[in-house]
């Protein structure tokens, strides 16, 4: 093992003790932070007492990162984790949390990723800077596996470091002056870029919605899909199936509803398609599928959660020829430019793994780990069925939704970890209809799953 | 269905969304100048399918990288494969190990702390999270001649407005024109105030490393204006002489400035991504909020991280024997540079740079730099970089990378000793 593993704990994410050693407190103190009546957990850094009489600088703090309500959901989690494990050192503390990856990944993959890292010291094998989109055959290799026979080419693949990264980038291409819409509950990043962007106005507290964003509702109610009718048109609608956290996955008719929807109202949707693999039924893998998504539709997704490359660092985003602006203009083509000027490429290292795993054997390795991690969750699943709970989701993704009807998210989660040591995400952190739910994630080794569910049934029984 | 959407791509008639495009990327007048560079390149091997072609426009790293470093990253990886060495998310701040490593290699004396240090995939990528930090309102200043990605991220993020005129300056943006007539350091007496300013030393392009007189300046100047210096020390390894090597040598930098760095041209990692960004403590807002929780919370909600394989390769670079296999790679380069710059002396030509960063910036007086650029290019199959497309003070001057091969770089040599005599 290298010397970087011997020195890194898989205790990881120690982003939730980065800021502690500061001589400034601002997050130690909110550590064991109960959820406040209305069920937001603030963790809103205060302008420390130090700082009062230090030296400032006269550059105003942006407003819009004024505006977010606490730190970005995931850090919150590790957060809570690290105070817990401070509490009870010597608790056996189950991660179910954060949605990270647990499984060796197939050596198939690795070595070729150790064999390029190798080829870089010679004369032959080294190279410098690649093309900014990508390697050509890791996108022709997306292409063929993805997207084939859906008049997706090569070239509108842009291959990056991770969805979370490229969503981000496509907030910087659209600006401050869009609408978007997000479903109610969904990955935290879309609705936080979208602030940061400048694209919302002020967080809501009596709602829990920041003003001008669309919250497109999606509940036990609705079958996970929002009532379109009941939506105002935005100009970006970011859609993610399966869906994190609730698992759901899109119906094809659905996506046409979805499609439609988006070209009556000359929107542009970006499709989240992380989860894809995990599908066990027949639901459209690729927004491509639907006729006429070319014209109306970005797809974004990644290697993190098929190929455990969550530490690699390895997505994709295809942008179509045919999606233009109002005025004309290709979208592909900001998106090409933000691409070669905010970004320089996903490491040459990991995009070899990338080819490693869209080869027959490392398709084969990849479908396999995905079944190990999709078996987890039938196992959360059924635990939690037998325990008279409502479950949702974990037939096609790797997270389980659980109700816990008229209990806040945050009281359960505390619950369960101060009771289970196991660490689950409360469903309000992904919008205010996740108020009610917690998200079980399926990521594990067999035996802390097995562990976990163990202690779900002496807690609830 | 798919051939008719072709058609009406082709026929330039297709079905337009209601969504407007970005006013900020219409203010982009160009294609960003290094895609240009290699656009012309291309088109280059087209027209002389058989003429060798030396690339010295591009700044890339051309020698493969140590055995050390290749094969700690080899062993990472291949541990990925097993229980006791598989990893997931890491801290998005980068591993700490690695963070300390950095902190010890190149702050030592400088006391800056391994908390203060982000672990991120490249300088190019850190000056756009950097903009994200800072919005659309505050002002900017550049050096005239900069890296290009200081003003097109600016105007990206809405802070630049549109150009002002045929020299491709942007309206809210403060020029510092840095010339031999001023020894490339800005004339601050005549600079107006902006929020940050973008400081590049040793500087792309025109390889002049400040002293540490003229940062004192430049400090004082950010301190007296409330400002914050943005310290671009991608090429810091390359000084020969003892010109500062990081912006936090200079007392009272903590509270006024922000480094960031690159293992790209240090250690040959362009390809592989990896590099940090230094936010000290100290740096507050005019509201007293530290600017490193703002960055910390771009860095977790628009990044994940550096990839783990790169940083097991930059803790490779900064063990004893990696620090020693980098710093003769660096050494190569620079001999090729000096080389190019005996080549321009000996011609009789004005040449800058070259003795403290990897770029020889020769004077071509009353030439459109463009204009150099493609006569080169034609005459002599060599790439370089017009020095225009890096701002308006680039005007007249050719930027000649050093990273190439040996062979190559006395080739070049040889070609433009020929053309020019």
């Amino acid at each position: 093992m290298s010397l970087l593993q011997h020195l890194s704990t898989s205790i990881s994410s120690s982003s939730s003790a980065f800021l502690v050693h500061s001589n400034f407190n601002s997050r130690t103190k909110n550590v064991s932070l109960q959820a406040k009546r209305n069920g937001i957990c603030k963790c809103v850094a205060a302008v420390p007492k130090e700082s009062q009489t230090a030296y400032k600088t006269n550059v105003s703090r942006n407003g819009n990162l004024a505006k977010l309500q606490a730190g970005y959901l995931f850090p919150e989690i590790g957060r809570r984790r690290a105070a817990h494990l401070l509490k009870y050192p010597d608790a056996q503390v189950i991660s179910l949390g954060i949605g990270d990856t647990t499984e060796p990944i197939p050596e198939v993959i690795t070595s070729a990723m150790g064999k390029r890292s190798e080829e870089l010291s010679t004369l032959e094998g080294y190279s410098g800077y690649g093309a900014e989109q990508g390697e050509k055959s890791l996108r022709a290799a997306i292409a063929s596996t993805f997207y084939s026979n859906l008049g997706i080419e090569d070239d509108d693949i842009f291959v990056s470091d991770g969805a979370k990264c490229d969503i981000s980038r496509l907030q910087v291409v659209f600006g401050a002056d869009v609408t978007m819409a997000v479903q109610d509950p969904s990955y935290p990043a879309y609705v936080d870029s979208s602030v940061i962007m400048g694209q919302t106005g002020q967080f809501q507290k009596d709602v829990l919605k920041f003003e001008s964003i669309e919250y497109m509702k999606c509940t036990p109610e609705n079958g996970f899909f929002p009532d379109l009718s009941g939506v105002s048109r935005t100009d970006i609608i970011f859609f993610c199936s399966p869906n994190n956290p609730t698992g759901a996955a899109a119906t094809r008719e659905q996506l046409t509803q979805l499609v439609k929807f988006a070209k009556d109202n000359g929107s542009i949707i970006v499709y989240d398609s992380a989860y894809a693999m995990y599908m066990s039924e027949d639901n459209p893998r690729s927004i491509f599928e639907i006729p006429g998504a070319k014209e109306v539709a970005i797809e974004t997704s990644s290697f993190s959660k098929y190929a455990g490359f969550t530490g690699v660092r390895l997505g994709w985003t295809v942008v179509p020829k045919e999606l233009l602006f109002s005025d004309g203009f290709p979208v592909a083509k900001d998106f090409n430019r933000i691409v070669c000027t905010c970004f320089n490429g996903a490491s040459n290292i990991a995009q070899a793994g990338g080819l490693a795993c869209l080869s027959p054997e490392g398709l084969k390795a990849m479908h396999e780990v995905i079944g190990f991690y999709k078996e987890n969750t039938d196992i959360i699943v059924e635990t939690f069925n037998s325990l008279g709970f409502n479950v949702y989701g974990g037939k096609n993704a790797p997270y389980v939704w659980v109700h816990f009807p008229g209990r806040s998210s945050w009281d359960v989660f505390s619950e369960i970890l101060e009771k289970t040591h196991v660490v689950t995400t409360p469903g309000s952190g992904f919008g205010p209809a996740g108020e009610g739910f917690v998200r079980v994630s399926a990521f594990g080794h067999r035996s802390n799953i097995l562990e976990a569910c163990k202690r779900f049934k002496q807690l609830y029984k | 269905m798919v051939q008719a959407s072709l058609k009406a791509k082709r026929d330039g008639v297709g079905y337009r969304t209601k969504v407007p495009r970005n006013v900020n990327m219409e203010n982009l007048q160009n294609g960003y100048l290094f895609s240009e560079i290699s656009r012309c390149k291309l088109q280059h091997i087209e027209k002389f399918p058989n003429a060798k072609l030396i690339s010295l426009g591009v700044g890339d790293t051309t020698e493969p990288l140590p055995d050390i470093i290749a094969s700690s990253m080899a062993e990472y990886a291949l541990a990925l494969s097993t229980p006791e060495g598989y990893r997931g998310y890491g801290p998005e701040q980068g591993y700490e190990a690695l963070r300390k490593a950095i902190a010890e290699s190149f702050y030592k004396d400088i006391s800056v702390k391994d908390t203060e240090i982000f672990v991120t995939d490249g300088s190019q990528c850190d000056i756009t999270r950097l903009q994200l930090v800072l919005g659309a309102n505050v002002t900017i200043a550049v050096q005239d001649p900069s890296y290009p990605v200081y003003q097109d991220s600016s105007i990206i993020i809405g802070q630049a407005g549109n150009y002002k005129d045929e020299a491709l300056k942007c309206r809210n943006i403060e020029y510092m024109r840095c010339s031999p007539q001023n020894n490339f350091f800005p004339d601050l007496d005549t600079t107006s105030r902006a929020d940050i300013i973008f400081f590049c030393s040793p500087n792309n392009p025109t390889g002049h490393a400040a002293t540490r007189k003229q940062l004192e300046k430049l400090v004082e100047f950010a301190r007296n204006n409330g400002s914050i210096i943005i310290f671009d020390s991608a090429y810091a390894s390359y000084i020969l002489d003892d010109s500062p090597r990081s912006i936090f040598e200079i007392p009272g930098a903590r509270e006024v400035a922000i480094e960031v760095s690159s293992f790209s041209k240090l250690a040959g990692f362009t390809g592989v991504r990896l590099g940090w960004t230094v936010v000290p403590e100290e740096l507050l807002f005019s509201n007293g909020f530290p600017v490193r929780n703002d960055f910390d919370r771009i860095v977790c909600t628009c990044f994940s991280g550096a990839s783990n394989i790169a940083q097991a390769g930059g803790l490779a670079c900064l063990s004893s024997e990696g620090l020693k296999a980098t710093e003769s790679m660096v050494q190569y380069y620079m001999e090729n540079a000096r080389i190019l710059v005996d080549t321009f002396t000996s011609l009789g030509l004005e040449v800058y740079g070259g003795a403290n960063a990897p770029y020889v910036w020769v004077r071509f007086p009353g030439s459109k730099s463009w204009d150099v650029f493609s006569e080169i290019l034609e005459k002599t199959h060599i790439i370089t970089a017009p020095g225009s497309g890096f701002g308006a003070g680039g005007e007249e001057f050719l930027r000649i990378s050093a990273y190439g091969n040996r062979k190559c770089i006395l080739e070049a040599s040889r070609r433009l000793g020929s053309f020019f005599s």
